[in-house]
């Protein structure tokens, strides 16, 4: 299973609550967080999801903003909804 | 389909519930049912006997498996003689050992079942997992079989602690060191008697899937569920319903391996290292079955048809997302019904007697 295909997976509702329907588990994320798991569907890389995130949310390149969007793409490879490093 | 009478067993449905009164709504629930429900009890006080939601044209009690098969055996005669009576399906697992030696007799008496093998039954209990799972390819915990205390003092030495302690039908203790372990060995052996199963404790995320094998190694229908709120004694008391393949996987070798037939609960555990690991079969629906209704897949009914000599089918896949969350109600009873229970062991609707019975 490609990681797009279990991406659809993923339910989300326009408030941001997320169902994974592979593990049952539930979470909340806000509009960007939303923003990137859109983006991840279609496939971007996260380079392009940094830059789109600056673009749409108008804010410059800094750490934080690449940090933060690290931390939650490790928290969705936690979860099993994205590949493990590993598992690559 | 021609008119059917349905006999479901389990009715008691106390904080850890029996799956009969589940399995009678989500036969009331089937828009194709055409017929009646009968309820089997063991005591008078178990709660199903007292749903009118329900509609039971008949609620009898039955005697304890400890009280034999031949009692079992004249009990059923009895009941099949006052009303009509085509379909049995029993819910508990202490049961299903004489449920299933009678099953030609009860064939006989036009009563049809839809259960495993007693080879079958075997080979999913609790003390033979560990030897399923090898055979089958199915990751289980590291598990022992023991019958005595002086078993327990050198086992930590194969399988650290924590372990849970398991009775060899029902009942499940965590221990975290000897002392614990101890004490739980002797509450599982006063409940259950011996042997007692040592299994490794992990931690994860715990899904449940009920299923129907086709007696092939076909699964008909699957509805795999993630426990959402568990109670003290760590039974779901509310969860959804989900897609992942590796559950079906996992259920699909089980099927395939025994070649099961009948409905079964498969418990596994998924660790955050992926693993899937194969914590028990239980040979019957769960208390949870009403939940493959929602999800698509009204399983008991399934049951009940193939019960019935209708040809297997597999069933369309089961709709994920789909939440149950269970309520404790009161029930108002009426004293009437009480007395006729507790005085005969037996309440029927005289109109259907009249009209089903069967010499």
């Amino acid at each position: 299973m490609t990681p797009q295909q279990r991406l659809k997976d993923v339910a989300m509702s326009e408030g941001g609550f997320v169902f994974d329907t592979h593990t049952g588990l539930t979470f909340t994320v806000n509009t960007a967080g939303r923003f990137v798991l859109e983006a991840l569907r279609q496939g971007l890389a996260e380079r392009e999801i940094l830059a789109m995130l600056m673009e749409r949310f108008d804010v410059e390149q800094s750490i934080d903003l690449g940090r933060d969007c690290e931390e939650f793409l490790a928290m969705l490879r936690d979860l099993g909804i994205l590949p493990r490093p590993e598992a690559r | 389909m021609r008119q059917l009478a349905v006999a479901v067993t389990g009715l008691n449905a106390t904080d850890n519930p029996g799956p009969g009164v589940p399995v009678l709504r989500c036969l009331r629930a089937a828009p194709e049912f055409r017929g009646t429900l009968v309820g089997l009890a063991y005591d008078w006080l178990d709660p199903g006997l007292y749903c009118d939601e329900l509609g039971l044209v008949g609620a009898f009690l039955i005697p304890y498996p400890s009280q034999g098969v031949n009692a079992l055996r004249e009990r059923l005669r009895y009941i099949r003689s006052k009303l009509a009576l085509d379909v049995l399906i029993p819910t508990l697992d202490s049961e299903l050992p004489a449920m299933i030696s009678l099953e030609a007799e009860l064939k006989e008496m036009g009563i049809g079942t839809y259960l495993p093998t007693q080879e079958q039954f075997e080979m999913r209990s609790k003390a033979r997992l560990a030897e399923l799972g090898q055979r089958a390819g199915l990751d289980v915990p590291e598990t022992a079989v023991v019958s005595s205390v002086d078993e327990l003092v050198r086992l930590h030495e194969r399988i650290p602690y924590p372990v849970m302690i398991k009775g060899i039908f029902y009942g499940a203790h965590l221990a975290t060191s000897l002392e614990q372990a101890i004490a739980a060995f002797h509450l599982a052996v006063a409940r259950w008697g011996l042997p007692v199963i040592v299994q490794k404790h992990h931690v994860g995320e715990e899904y449940d899937v009920v299923a129907v094998g086709d007696g092939e190694g076909r699964t008909l229908g699957a509805v795999p569920m993630k426990k959402m709120f568990l109670t003290d004694q760590g039974k779901g008391w509310a969860g959804v319903t989900v897609k992942a393949p590796a559950l079906f996987e996992v259920t699909r070798k089980f099927m395939e391996h025994t070649r099961w037939r009948g409905p079964c609960e498969i418990e596994i555990l998924r660790t955050a290292a992926g693993r899937h690991l194969l914590l028990e079969v239980n040979p019957r629906f769960p208390a949870w079955v009403y939940l493959s209704v929602g999800a698509g897949q009204n399983l008991p009914w399934l049951v009940a048809r193939l019960a019935m000599g209708e040809r297997a089918q597999l069933l369309p896949d089961a709709k994920p997302g789909v939440m149950f969350v269970r309520i404790s109600l009161d029930q108002i009873a009426q004293m009437d019904d009480f007395q006729q229970i507790a005085a005969t062991g037996e309440r029927t609707t005289p109109a259907v007697v009249r009209t089903t019975a069967v010499a």
